[in-house]
């Protein structure tokens, strides 16, 4: 299979944009608002995310003569629970700071919607290298939702974008001195619970009205 | 450990203060999906309660006694004489929790399922559709990495399992009234669905919130 011909491009892009799994499927939020108090800690959470998707999505795709459909569900679960034991080990290793802050929320990257959604949906049915592609689509398309969501959150909640550099941290970004002279202040509701619900419910709202989508309820 | 008052505490955080859905953002899926109906709202709410309260033990058991760093060190006291010539003591196993915890939460509710078939009919007939369901909701499996994250014990445990069910039950029977009564209501046509009921949901982490002065 050619690499970049219009079929891979479209399973790439669909869930980036018209298909995203979190904003338009819906899949995935549990885990999603949790982690986005802080841009880092949604950047790791996306990588995360991503190795865990493209690699359950082509192991069982792999597999997928060999699993009787009855008992596929114990069979996914049990492949990505090894593949998010390894990730957690990996981060409790090498980025341990890091593993502490994301505490049970590297865990449930098992019961993420996205993971058992795609396995279900796509890697049963499809190639590696097709399977392979869908993960990485949405890997990328949650990763999108989340590092937007974080930003904001990040951004008017505590005022600076602080990536960890091992000391005081690496100022990304921060608003200007000159608002605070004229009397704006953090929002310190964006970095508690409610505020997550918040952006996010506004990011779906922008997101479907750039696509046109809508829900009958 | 202190007692009674100990666990009011703990219930109180599980229930309001630390609300699983509200605070910790767990289970959203079935959620926002199941909050359309009040009827299947109290249905997953009472299903989730149910094995929240099951499952949190029993993963506290296999966790103290299997799992945890020092956790087989029962193996080099067989009765009878038996032994097995190692020392358990260091044996850390505490890094197939994730694998052995999901596996024993859909066991749970495979066996739960299969009870209430045999024993309640009218119960089975209520719930039984949601108890697929909750096998992969985030916040079962949410309860188990939390207690033993917090380190608890046995009650504590059972205590803080009930009560995150609890408070799954009424974030998750709020919202559906909430969206119930807005049925009729003039809400911009793309922020219909989950848009909405994300921002309602922020509304109601933000009245829960105030909870959060109590000090028990």
């Amino acid at each position: 299979m050619e690499l970049f011909n219009s079929e891979s491009k479209k399973i790439i892009n669909d869930p980036i944009n018209v298909n995203n799994p979190i904003s338009l499927q819906v899949l995935g939020i549990c885990s999603a608002l949790a982690v986005t108090i802080r841009l880092d800690q949604a950047i790791i959470m996306t990588l995360a995310v991503i190795f865990v998707l493209c690699s359950s999505n082509v192991i069982l795709s792999l597999i997928r003569d060999y699993i009787p459909s009855r008992v596929r569900i114990v069979i996914m679960l049990s492949v990505i629970a090894s593949l998010v034991s390894v990730v957690d080990e990996l981060l409790q290793a090498y980025l341990y700071d890091m593993s502490k802050q994301l505490s049970v929320f590297v865990g449930l990257i098992i019961t993420n919607c996205i993971i058992m959604g795609r396995a279900e949906a796509f890697a049963l049915k499809n190639g590696p290298s097709k399977a392979f592609l869908d993960g990485l689509g949405n890997g990328l398309g949650y990763g999108m939702i989340i590092i937007i969501v974080s930003f904001f959150r990040e951004l008017f909640g505590a005022g600076t974008i602080t990536l960890p550099d091992g000391g005081a941290g690496y100022v990304l970004f921060s608003i200007p001195e000159a608002w605070y002279a004229a009397g704006y202040e953090n929002i310190g509701l964006l970095v508690l619970s409610p505020g997550a619900f918040f952006i996010l419910g506004l990011v779906i709202w922008t997101q479907r009205e750039i696509f046109g989508i809508e829900e009958g309820e | 450990m202190g007692g009674f008052e100990d666990y009011l505490s703990i219930f109180t955080k599980a229930v309001f203060i630390e609300n699983i859905v509200l605070a910790y953002f767990l289970g959203l899926c079935s959620f926002l999906a199941i909050s359309k109906s009040i009827d299947a709202s109290v249905g997953i709410g009472m299903a989730v309660v149910v094995v929240l309260t099951i499952t949190a033990p029993i993963n506290w058991f296999i966790y103290e006694f299997l799992l945890a760093k020092g956790a087989l060190v029962w193996l080099n006291h067989l009765p009878y004489g038996l032994s097995l010539s190692y020392d358990f003591s260091n044996t850390d196993l505490s890094f197939l929790k994730l694998i052995v915890f999901i596996s024993v939460i859909a066991a749970m509710v495979q066996l739960v399922e299969m009870f209430m078939e045999r024993f309640s009919q009218s119960l089975y007939n209520s719930l039984g559709i949601f108890l697929p369901l909750i096998a992969v909701n985030c916040s079962i499996l949410g309860g188990s990495l939390f207690m033993v994250e917090r380190e608890y014990d046995v009650t504590q445990t059972i205590v803080y399992g009930f009560g995150s069910g609890v408070g799954f039950f009424l974030a998750i029977v709020a919202l559906a009234s909430v969206r119930y009564r807005l049925r009729y209501s003039n809400i911009p046509p793309r922020l219909r669905g989950v848009g909405m009921a994300m921002l309602l949901t922020g509304l109601l982490s933000m009245a829960f919130m105030a909870f959060s002065g109590i000090d028990l």
